[in-house]
C-alpha cells in the first residue's frame, strides 16, 4: 500500500477530515449514543426481558418470516425478470427495464397506500382476489406482498450485470454434449448464478426487515397477528416508553449489522465466480 | 465482443437449438414476466392517478390547495433543499478522499459510508430521539435553552441526512475512481492551484455522477416516511411532510386526498426515473464510443 505522500494532488487532509467529521456528526455518533444508552440504563436481564416480551417476539417472527417470503418470492419472479430482460428482445424491453426501478422511486408511503387500496374487497385486484378468499389488504400475507414490492430491484439489478456478462460457452458445450436445453438452464446456467440470486435475495430480505413505511398502510397492524417490529418500536416511543422503544431497536441494528456481513461475504465470494 | 459478433452468423441452426429456449418457452417467460411487471409495478401506480382523480377534479384540487397540504409541500422542499446540498458537499469530499488517495482503513470507511442504507428508517428516526429528544441526552440541556429539534424541523432534517447520507458519496466514488488523477496531475503541473483543479478539471468529469446521486438523494429526501414520522411529532401545517400527510388523511379517513398527495410524490417518482434512465442510457452510449474508439486505434496499430 503506498502512502498517501507520493501522490500529488491536494486536499487529502481537507476532504478526509470532513469525511470523517460529517460521518461520525451524522452517523456513528447517533448510532453510537443509542447503543451506550441501552448498554447503561439497563442490565442484561431487564435488556433481554424488554427486548423478548411477548409482543415483540410476535413481531419477529412476522418481519422475519414476512421478508424471508417476500424474498423468496422475488429470488423466483425477479430471476425470471432479469432473464427475459438480458436474454430477450421484446417490444416495450427498455421501458420494462427502466419501470423496475419503479419501488425505489416511489416514496413508500405511496406504495403501502396504493397496494392496499388495489388488495382491499373493492380494488381492481381484491375484487377478483377477495371472493376466492385472498385477503391482500390488512392481513399478514399484505406484508409479504408490500415487503415484495419494496424488494424486487435489489433482486433484478443484482442479476441482470451477472446474468449479461455470464459466457454462453458454457452453455455452447453443454449443448454439444447434447444436453436439451431445459437440462443446461437447471445444471449449467443456474448453479452459475447461485451466488447471485443468494446476494439478491439477501438484499431484498435486508430491505424487507427494515421497511416501515409501505408495511403499515395495508398491514391492519393488529398486535400479535400483524403487527411489525418497526411498527412496535414507533408504538412504544408513542406511548413514552424509550427504554422499551430502544431495546428492541437495538435488536433491529444487531440483525442489519450481521445481515450487512452476510452480505458483503456473498458479494465478495459472488465476485470470484465473476471475472 | 467482436469475436462473438464474428461467430454468431456461424452457428447453425442445430446448435442454436441447444442455446436457446424454444419459441413457446420465450412467448411464455416473456408472458409471465410482463404479466408480473404490469399487475405489480403499472397497477399499483395507475391505481394511484386514478384514486386521485376518480373523485373528480374538484375533489382532488380541494385537497392540494388545503393550507396544511401546502405547509406540507413547503416542508418537503425545504427539508430536501437542506439535505441534499449537504449530502453533495459530503460525496465530493468523500469521493476526492477515496478515489484520489491511498490511505488505511478505506474499506471500512466505504462500508461505513454505506452504513445508513441497511439501518431501518425507523431506527435511523429513533437515533437522533435518544439524542435530543426530551428523555434524550441533550433534551433536558435544550429545553432550558428554549431549542426544539425533536417534533420540529430540525429533527425532520436531520433524520432525512441521515437517510439519505450515501447516495451521492456511492455514486461519485466509482465515477472519480474511473476517471483517475491523470487530468488533475497534469492540470497542477501547468500552474492550475488546487481549488481551479477541482473547478474545471474534476467537476466537469464528474458531473453527469454527481447528477446521478442527487436525482436519488432528493427522491429519498423527499419520500422518506418511518425516520421522518418518529421524528416529526405530525403536527398538521408545521412539521409535517408529504408523506406525513398523505397518512395523517388516510387515517382522517379522507382517501381522495390521501391519493391526490400521493399523486404529487408520484409524479415526483416518475420525473426522477425518466431522468435516471436518460442519465443511465447516456452513460451506456459513451461507454460504447469509448469502445469503438479503442477498437479503431487498435486497428489503425494493427
Amino acid at each position: 500500500m503506498s502512502s498517501r505522500r507520493y501522490s500529488p494532488l491536494p486536499g487529502f487532509s481537507l476532504t478526509l477530515g470532513y469525511t470523517l467529521l460529517y460521518l461520525a456528526l451524522i452517523v456513528l455518533i447517533p448510532l453510537g449514543a443509542l447503543f451506550l444508552r441501552v448498554a447503561t440504563g439497563m442490565t442484561p436481564a431487564e435488556f433481554w426481558e424488554l427486548a423478548t416480551s411477548d409482543r415483540a417476539l410476535a413481531t419477529y417472527r412476522l418481519t422475519f418470516g414476512a421478508s424471508f417470503g417476500a424474498a423468496l418470492v422475488n429470488a423466483v419472479l425477479g430471476t425470471l425478470l432479469a432473464w427475459v430482460l438480458v436474454r430477450y428482445e421484446f417490444p416495450g424491453r427498455r421501458f420494462v427495464d427502466a419501470f423496475v426501478d419503479l419501488p425505489f422511486a416511489l416514496p413508500t408511503a405511496v406504495a403501502g397506500l396504493t397496494l392496499s387500496s388495489l388488495f382491499a374487497e373493492p380494488g381492481w385486484l381484491g375484487r377478483f382476489l377477495v371472493p376466492l378468499g385472498i385477503h391482500g389488504a390488512f392481513t399478514p400475507l399484505g406484508v409479504v406482498i408490500a415487503l415484495t414490492f419494496v424488494g424486487l430491484p435489489f433482486m433484478v439489478r443484482t442479476l441482470q450485470p451477472v446474468l449479461g456478462d455470464v459466457e454462453t460457452e458454457l452453455e455452447e458445450a453443454a449443448a454439444t454434449l447434447g444436453a436439451g436445453r431445459l437440462r443446461t438452464v437447471f445444471q449449467v446456467v443456474l448453479p452459475g448464478l447461485a451466488p447471485a440470486i443468494l446476494t439478491g435475495f439477501a438484499l431484498s430480505f435486508a430491505r424487507a426487515v427494515g421497511e416501515y413505511g409501505s408495511v403499515i398502510f395495508i398491514a391492519g397492524n393488529k398486535p400479535f397477528v400483524s403487527e411489525i417490529t418497526p411498527l412496535l418500536i414507533v408504538i412504544k416511543l408513542e406511548e413514552y416508553d424509550y427504554v422499551g422503544a430502544m431495546a428492541i431497536a437495538v435488536v433491529m441494528l444487531l440483525v442489519s449489522f450481521a445481515l450487512l456481513l452476510v452480505i458483503n461475504g456473498l458479494e465478495r465470494w459472488a465476485g470470484r465466480f465473476a471475472r | 465482443m467482436a469475436a462473438s459478433a464474428r461467430r454468431r452468423p456461424a452457428a447453425t441452426a442445430k446448435s442454436r437449438r441447444g442455446l436457446e429456449e424454444p419459441p413457446w418457452v420465450r412467448g411464455l417467460l416473456i408472458a409471465v414476466a410482463l404479466a408480473f411487471v404490469a399487475l405489480f409495478l403499472l397497477l399499483p401506480l395507475a391505481n394511484v392517478f386514478w384514486q386521485a382523480l376518480g373523485h373528480g377534479w374538484g375533489v382532488a384540487w380541494k385537497a392540494l390547495t388545503d393550507d396544511d397540504t401546502l405547509a406540507s409541500v413547503r416542508l418537503t422542499l425545504l427539508v430536501a433543499a437542506i439535505c441534499v446540498p449537504l449530502n453533495v458537499v459530503f460525496g465530493l469530499a468523500a469521493a476526492w478522499a477515496v478515489a484520489k488517495f491511498e490511505f488505511r482503513g478505506k474499506t471500512l470507511l466505504t462500508t461505513l459510508i454505506d452504513l445508513p442504507f441497511s439501518v431501518s428508517p425507523v431506527v435511523s428516526g429513533l437515533v437522533f430521539v435518544v439524542l435530543f429528544g426530551m428523555q434524550g441526552w441533550f433534551g433536558p440541556w435544550l429545553d432550558e435553552r428554549d431549542i426544539r429539534i425533536i417534533f420540529n424541523v430540525p429533527g425532520i432534517v436531520l433524520a432525512t441526512t441521515f437517510i439519505t447520507f450515501p447516495f451521492v458519496a456511492r455514486e461519485l466514488i466509482p465515477v472519480m475512481q474511473a476517471a483517475g488523477s491523470e487530468p488533475e496531475q497534469a492540470a497542477l503541473t501547468l500552474g492550475a492551484n488546487g481549488w481551479q483543479t477541482f473547478w474545471h478539471v474534476t467537476l466537469p468529469s464528474v458531473k453527469w455522477g454527481l447528477l446521478y446521486g442527487v436525482i436519488l438523494c432528493n427522491a429519498r429526501a423527499m419520500g422518506e416516511f418511518g425516520a421522518v414520522a418518529v421524528v416529526s411529532g405530525h403536527i398538521a401545517g408545521l412539521t409535517e411532510t408529504m408523506p406525513l400527510r398523505v397518512e395523517k388523511l388516510y387515517e382522517g379517513a379522507n382517501l381522495a386526498g390521501a391519493f391526490a398527495v400521493s399523486s404529487l410524490l408520484a409524479l415526483l417518482a416518475l420525473v426522477t426515473l425518466v431522468i435516471k434512465t436518460w442519465l443511465e442510457r447516456r452513460e451506456e452510449r459513451e461507454q460504447r464510443r469509448a469502445q469503438a474508439a479503442q477498437v479503431d486505434g487498435a486497428g489503425v496499430d494493427g
